[in-house]
């Protein structure tokens, strides 16, 4: 709460000249019924019509007054809400973007997904009411309460005895209402990740028939968010009720001794009617108390949640540039890496290097650990042990962006957005026409490009309306586009064929001499072109070296590549 | 009226008519819940005419105070207590119509929800593609979330003021008439208010919730790849696009509360108007000796319970308008056409001997580019059928026929002799096993995931596939072996292991017909030799479509058939391929380059 409130501090001055405004619109209400017990307690008994008549012309204007405070104050209070949930959600989507991938995994990307928009929007309509009813309604209770003791002390003094039984409700509730919106959003969480996850799987669960299943799983889910509800709105649904009870209760006694008050002359009949005028404007207004409070307890659960994001300590921030120029010399060295998502290490003690200009080949079995070190050379996590030079430089020491700058990537499962051929290879990068196509030519993608819509065709949601393999050469084609120094290739030719995947691994390699390719393969056919690769067993080196040195040396890799020529029949084996 | 324009008119007329239809879709689910809405209507009735005898009471009390020869103590208690009681039971009232509002509200929206859920199964797959997955979970949260706070709240103070403007109505009347006349001239004012802003708003809300959705759906888009944006820099652009999308959001909200919010100060001008009549009116009333002072006291407090209502009315107009842009939005979707309903005569596919025949089949997935032109070949039952070729001939969208997630523009598909249309749907696809290129993986555990192959499946049958896919060898070091959770980012399994989970997952399903597509296409080579005799034993006797561009696991099929550019150009086993010495040979040659 206290991060949301710094939000809205720029805005002090409009937020003070919302709330005069609204002040005397309020005031100008509250005038009202003071006027109007001055005329038939003072100005009746004389029959001075004259003067009736001005003072009904004063509530007039008292009204216009009320009428145009009221939507100044309206409006400003509309623009500080827009104002500063507009400078919040940015915040929170920079920061979202700026999580290590440590920290995204722990929030999880559903719940960043919604913490962005429910949590936000709760925010909005939450600044948005503290202001417009959130001011109106403690004014007309404090202008209302103060009014009482002008018209009579002692019978204000009655009135203002439930003040603190109020509190205690209200507070109890709002303490209680918090968590329990807590964890209303947090079940909201397990419902958008349901719906993101059957989104992407629906061929598998249409196939497989799991329909009903996944019905019934979702059923659960939209149970237990149902429940918080609920419970949440049956805590919160008391305090209106109870208010009513507890303010009316208060006006009978006032009524009641009132009546003495009377007996005894220190009070006059008119008091009372204003009295209980005043009363109803009071219960009016805790009326509107208990809507926003609903609407603040809720926004004040999604400010904790906003602030639990934004409150996450930078990771993975650069160490100062030190000394260590560019080394021209090598390109990548893993000295001593250990690494580990938590459970068993996925990388042990990984040490090796990479000359100027040379590529490297990546092999290894399922879960050998060869993603992972894609994943610590680009400083998606630092390792627990061990350091990482490009350059010569301690990865560390680069700034994130221009670390990143210096490569050209493909991910196993990587993003396509819902945008055009032309913006899904440039990715906001601003190349040129030529670049980009000249990317696609050598990514073998220009030809099926053309054939479909061209390069401003769209592609749909993840690029479902492109095969398996045209989409992988989409991706290669983005990371080539930028002519990066480091080009990275994670298992991205699994759905291309022998024939485009050798011919795409030649333009490659013929076309962009400055570039170091770092492959990930399966088959040793697509990483013994290297002039280094890398053999990796259980998350530790089993050989390093040429395809020859590794012949000769590394049973490891003789045994892959059997698998892959001498498994059956051996007549190809050395086919070449 | 002649002043306005006639598309005008039929403009309004047709949002009028469009929203008459939301609010009766709302009003059925409403409804299907008679006896709780009967309830809730009889105690909102009780909780509103005892709050109204209140003021009737304390106007009572103020006569017996302001009796000429002092204070009618007796009376005055009397009244006092009655109106604690009634006080009482009337906050009692509505706090159990609320609880039971909350509770009719919650069953709708749950039933909503589960309505869109079910819906987003239903889809066809073709319309799916077209979607993002922000949209549809923006629906289902933020959507269905707006409309639900309408009906706990807003229906039910709808209600109430109705029924208290009626009350207070009748209150007025019997306090006095004359002063009640001249309060009513304010009364069209307010309505007319109410209304012609209400209508100004409507598209600005519709518009804010375009816009919310908008900005939902690319924060979505984006996060599933941020990987990908912060491997390439690109956390600038993004955010800048996301800025302007959030300026649009902001703005669209800003519109409608800048129209919206003049409505509660309009509407309380108005009673404010109308109170200065009164007071002036009474006062004057007063003097002549037309009222009493208890009189002048309860008839405020009644046009106070009169006006009140009517401003909050104004204050939830907002709310209700954007509830029902909701759910329009909402009915939209579960408007959106599904799958074409099975035929009528379709028959369940029970035991399918696994005979497939395409017959001139003819499929474009956009009506225009073709990627199969005129495709023929048969499969018979125990076969191994080998589907090869280069990347986008179409080798997945025959997976894509045959399970009849699209359909063919021309031809047939037989299924057993029968065209795959003849069967129901469900059938259809439970008589095939799938291992799918696109390793899909939900976020249960490792467990769930591979016992989601068969219905019921034991520890035990989990274990032995996990055992023969080779699956086992990793479930060991990962935190909590086969109950480790699997979570989205993926991290803690590989793409390979995620394959090799979907094959335990196809060993566990019960012998049918086998669709492998390029099932182990990011299984590294030894782990494949290993799962070799495992997959054998799992093609043993079934009838096979393997998609594969690893030549070395469809050299034993029983029929190739090499698929380029939409058609099939050769077909035959593999040694009668590469002594044809066609485009088979050349690709089975390339792999060893």
């Amino acid at each position: 709460m206290k991060r949301i409130f710094s939000y809205l501090s720029p805005y002090k001055a409009r937020i003070a000249l919302g709330l005069f405004f609204k002040i005397a619109g309020t005031v100008a209400e509250l005038v009202l019924p003071l006027i109007m017990s001055y005329m038939i307690d003072d100005v009746v008994p004389t029959g001075d019509i004259l003067a009736l008549s001005l003072w009904g012309g004063g509530m007039l204007l008292a009204a216009v007054v009320a009428f145009l405070g009221n939507v100044k104050a309206n409006r400003m209070a509309s623009r500080v809400a827009r104002d500063t949930t507009e400078r919040l959600r940015a915040d929170l989507f920079c920061k979202t973007l700026s999580l290590s991938a440590r920290q995204a995994d722990e929030v999880t990307i559903p719940s960043l997904v919604s913490r962005l928009s429910s949590d936000t929007y709760n925010v909005h309509n939450m600044i948005g009411m503290m202001q417009r009813l959130g001011v109106r309604a403690p004014i007309l209770l404090v202008g209302g309460v103060t009014l009482t003791f002008i018209v009579d002390p002692v019978l204000a003094l009655v009135l203002l005895a439930v003040v603190p039984v109020i509190t205690l409700i209200v507070v109890l509730v709002t303490r209680r209402g918090v968590s329990l919106y807590t964890r209303l959003q947090r079940s909201a969480d397990g419902m958008v990740r349901k719906v993101r996850d059957d989104y992407s799987g629906i061929r598998v669960i249409k196939a497989l028939s799991k329909g009903g299943y996944e019905s019934a799983s979702f059923r659960a889910v939209n149970e237990e968010v149902s429940r918080c509800e609920t419970k949440a709105n049956v805590t919160m649904g008391v305090t209106n009720p109870l208010l009513n009870a507890v303010l009316n209760l208060g006006m009978a006694a006032v009524i009641f001794i009132g009546a003495y008050r009377v007996a005894d002359g220190r009070a006059m009949a008119g008091d009372i009617i204003a009295f209980t005028s005043y009363f109803s404007i009071i219960l009016n207004a805790v009326i509107s108390v208990g809507r926003i409070f609903v609407n603040m307890t809720k926004g004040s659960a999604s400010a904790r949640r906003i602030d639990g994001v934004l409150s996450l300590p930078a990771e993975l921030a650069p160490l100062p540039d030190g000394a260590a120029e560019r080394d021209e010399n090598e390109t990548i060295r893993f000295e001593h890496v250990s690494f580990s998502y938590g459970g068993a290490p996925a990388l042990e003690d990984v040490s090796f290097s990479l000359g100027k200009g040379e590529s490297l080949g990546i092999i290894g079995a399922t879960g050998s650990g060869k993603s992972t070190l894609i994943a610590l050379l680009l400083r998606f996590y630092d390792p627990s042990a061990g350091r990482v030079f490009l350059f010569g430089k301690d990865i560390r020491r680069y700034g994130n962006a221009e670390l990143r700058k210096k490569f050209g990537v493909v991910f196993q499962s990587d993003f396509l957005m819902a945008a055009s051929v032309r913006e899904n290879i440039d990715f906001g990068r601003g190349l040129s026409d030529e670049a980009i196509v000249r990317a696609a030519e050598y990514a073998h993608a220009d030809e099926f490009i053309r054939a479909h819509e061209g390069y401003d065709g769209a592609l749909t949601a993840r690029g479902a309306n492109f095969s398996g393999g045209q989409k992988q050469r989409l991706l290669i084609a983005r990371a080539l586009a930028a002519e990066p120094e480091i080009l990275v290739l994670d298992d991205s030719s699994s759905a291309l064929d022998y024939r485009t995947d050798a011919a795409l691994r030649k333009s490659v390699l013929t076309r962009l001499r400055g570039t170091s390719v770092v492959m990930i393969a399966q088959r040793i056919s697509s990483v013994r072109f290297a002039d280094k690769i890398l053999v990796l067993e259980g998350g530790r080196v089993a050989g390093f070296g040429s395809d020859e040195e590794l012949m000769r040396t590394c049973a490891v890799y003789r045994n892959i590549y059997a698998s892959q020529h001498g498994g059956e029949g051996g007549e190809h084996a050395c086919d070449q | 009226m002649p002043a306005i324009s006639e598309s005008a008119m039929t403009g309004d007329r047709l949002a009028a008519g469009k929203r008459r239809e939301v609010v009766a879709r709302l009003a059925k689910y409403f409804f299907s819940y008679k006896w709780r809405v009967l309830t809730a209507f009889f105690l909102m009735l009780g909780s509103n005419a005892f709050a109204l005898i209140g003021p009737w009471l304390s106007g009572l009390a103020v006569d017996a105070i302001a009796l000429e020869g002092g204070v009618d103590f007796a009376a005055v208690s009397r009244c006092c207590a009655l109106m604690a009681v009634f006080y009482v039971v009337s906050s009692a009232f509505s706090y159990v119509l609320s609880v039971l509002m909350i509770r009719l509200s919650q069953n709708i929206v749950r039933s909503m929800r589960q309505d869109v859920f079910d819906k987003i199964l239903r889809l066809p797959v073709s319309l799916m593609d077209g979607m993002q997955a922000g949209d549809l979970i923006n629906r289902i949260s933020y959507d269905i979330d707006t409309v639900n706070a309408s009906l706990s709240n807003d229906i039910l103070q709808a209600a109430t003021s109705v029924v208290t403007v009626a009350g207070a109505f009748v209150g007025m009347a019997l306090a006095s008439p004359v002063m009640l006349c001249v309060l009513l001239v304010t009364v069209p004012v307010a309505v007319v208010i109410t209304v012609v802003r209400s209508r100004t708003v409507r598209p600005l809300f519709r518009k804010r919730s375009a816009k919310l959705a908008e900005l939902n759906g690319f924060s979505e888009e984006m996060l599933s790849g941020l990987k990908t944006i912060k491997a390439y820099g690109e956390e600038p652009t993004v955010i800048e696009k996301f800025c302007a999308k959030n300026t649009d959001a902001v703005d669209a909200y800003y519109a409608s509360d800048y129209y919206g919010s003049l409505i509660g100060p309009a509407v309380n001008f108005v009673n404010n108007l109308g109170m200065a009549l009164i007071s002036t009116a009474g006062a004057f009333l007063y003097l002549y000796g037309f009222v009493s002072p208890g009189g002048i006291s309860s008839f405020l407090l009644y046009s106070r319970r009169f006006s009140g209502p009517i401003n909050e009315y104004a204050n939830i107009m907002g709310e209700i308008q954007s509830a029902l842009a909701a759910a329009e939005r909402v009915f939209r979707l579960l408007d959106s056409p599904e799958e074409a309903a099975d035929a009528e005569n379709a028959a369940e596919l029970t035991d399918v001997r696994g005979a497939v025949a395409f017959e001139h089949v003819r499929f474009s997935y956009d009506g225009e580019t073709e990627v199969i032109r005129d495709l023929s070949f048969s499969v018979s039952p125990g076969q191994t059928a080998a589907i090869v070729g280069p990347t986008g001939a179409g080798k997945t969208t025959l997976v894509n026929l045959m399970m009849r997630f699209y359909d063919p523009q021309e031809g047939r598909i037989l299924l057993d002799g029968a065209p795959v249309g003849s069967y129901t749907r469900s059938s259809l696809r439970a008589a095939f096993t799938m291992v799918l290129q696109d390793t899909w993986l939900f976020e249960g555990t490792v467990f769930e995931n591979i016992a989601y192959g068969k219905e019921g499946a034991t520890r035990a049958e989990v274990e032995r596939a996990a055992r023969e896919a080779h699956v086992a060898d990793f479930v060991g070091m990962l935190p909590a072996g086969y109950d480790t959770p699997v979570t989205d980012g993926g991290v803690n399994l590989s793409k390979g292991q995620r394959q090799l989970i979907t094959i335990a997952r196809a060993m566990l399903s019960p012998a049918k017909p086998l669709i492998l597509d390029e099932a182990t296409s990011n299984v590294d080579t030894r782990t494949e030799l290993l799962i070799r005799d495992a997959m054998a034993r799992l093609m043993r006797g079934r009838t096979c479509f393997v998609i594969a561009h690893r030549l070395t696991t469809v050299r034993n099929a029983d029929l190739i058939l090499v698929v380029k550019d939409g058609d099939v150009i050769e077909r035959g086993t593999h040694g009668e391929l590469l002594a044809r010495g066609g485009f088979y040979k050349e690709i089975y040659a390339a792999q060893f380059e």
